[in-house]
């Protein structure tokens, strides 16, 4: 009985010292496919966009400069995932509220019904500052375009519900404007995991 | 008392404490997660000042006899849920039959609400013949 009492106890103990995660940092990633042209490496970077935000300012990549931001893409009416991507995204804004250096964010992918004063209310019953999350309308084209440097989808799509298809997922771009990381904006672990790569990021730089 | 018998009475015991344990409106919950908690939540907290909330909201517990209409065609219009206005439509919730729909609110109640509040698919019918086919618009005014 003694014995077998030992080896459970050491094969809890091996299980703990192995099987608990660490919180230690990992440099992040650069995402996307690296170009190698000579000696240098290129990475992905997000190319320039030029958007309108609630308040009618223009958002360009200029907008950014000096800061990591978090994107998502939705659309107000969205019956889906989008109302949950979104309170995962205000989780992550409360956490980093205090944090100038990141902002967020938020592209509509419907156009047409989501106009400035629209999008206006919808940050205001959000509740969130408008110079930290930006929440932007444009030419359709460009959006759907730039959606795909961001690893996301977003289309038009009469069959799905609500008429538009899209990824729910969250996206970080660091100061360089390189993708650093991504969650699963409806899977609350995922964004867990999500808040502490962006907390290593800054700590690191 | 024999060993068997006894082993008899404990398996009884933790049989019947695991059916108790069981959630009533199971399928309820099932419907209510496929159908409402994308924009309600699954906890029934709603979204900031967007979505209000159904867990702890005054309006289900105090207007009970509202909610079949209100989700089988849609809301539009301020509505104020614990003293905050919110201002969103909602869509109508198509695909629920009237079993369905009394699940749904049943376990709404139960979970949320006033857990006494029971809808039996006969009344979810009678409420809602007597209610317009189009969305709910509540009378502002009337609220307070
Ligand atoms: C597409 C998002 C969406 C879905 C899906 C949805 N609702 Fe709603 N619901 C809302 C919004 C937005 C309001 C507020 C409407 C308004 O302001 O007029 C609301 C209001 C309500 C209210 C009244 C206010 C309150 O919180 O007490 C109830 C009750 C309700 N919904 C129940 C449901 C049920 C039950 C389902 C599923 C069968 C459901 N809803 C599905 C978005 C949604």
């Amino acid at each position: 009985m003694k014995g077998y009492l030992f080896i459970l106890t050491s094969l809890w103990f091996l299980y703990l010292v192995s099987c608990t995660p660490t919180d230690q940092c990992q440099t992040l990633p650069i995402l996307g496919n690296q170009d190698i042209q000579g000696t240098d490496t290129l990475y992905p970077e997000i190319p320039d966009f030029n958007f309108m935000n609630q308040d009618s300012q223009e958002i360009t990549l200029a907008t950014f400069d000096n800061q990591f931001y978090v994107v998502d893409f939705f659309f107000i009416s969205c019956p889906t995932i989008c109302p949950k991507v979104k309170k995962q995204m205000l989780r992550v804004y409360h956490h980093f509220e205090k944090e100038p250096r990141l902002v967020f964010l938020s592209h509509t992918i419907d156009v047409r019904h989501d106009t400035i004063p629209r999008l206006k209310s919808y940050a205001e019953g959000l509740q969130v500052d408008t110079d930290k999350w930006h929440f932007v309308t444009g030419s359709e084209e460009e959006i759907y375009q730039i959606a795909g440097h961001y690893f996301s989808v977003a289309r038009k799509d009469e069959s799905s519900p609500g008429g538009f298809d899209h990824s729910g997922r969250l996206i970080l771009v660091d100061e360089k404007k390189h993708v650093r990381s991504f969650c699963d904006g409806t899977d609350p672990e995922s964004v867990d995991q999500f808040i502490k790569d962006i907390q290593c990021l800054l700590d690191e730089s | 008392m024999s060993r068997k018998r006894c082993a008899w009475i404990i398996l009884f015991l933790v049989g019947a404490a695991l059916i108790g344990c069981q959630l009533p409106y199971e399928q309820g919950r099932e419907l209510y997660v496929s159908a409402c908690a994308n924009c309600h939540m699954e906890d029934g907290s709603g979204l900031a000042e967007l979505i209000p909330p159904l867990n702890g909201s005054d309006l289900v517990r105090r207007n009970p006899d509202l909610l079949p209409c209100l989700v089988r065609y849609g809301m539009e219009g301020p509505v104020t849920v614990n003293g905050i206005t919110y201002n969103e439509a909602m869509a109508p919730v198509t695909g629920l039959n009237d079993v369905e729909l009394a699940n749904i609110l049943n376990y709404i109640q139960y979970q949320w609400g006033d857990p006494d509040r029971f809808y039996s698919p006969d009344e979810i019918r009678r409420i809602l013949k007597g209610c317009d086919s189009r969305p709910v618009i509540l009378d502002f005014s009337a609220e307070e």
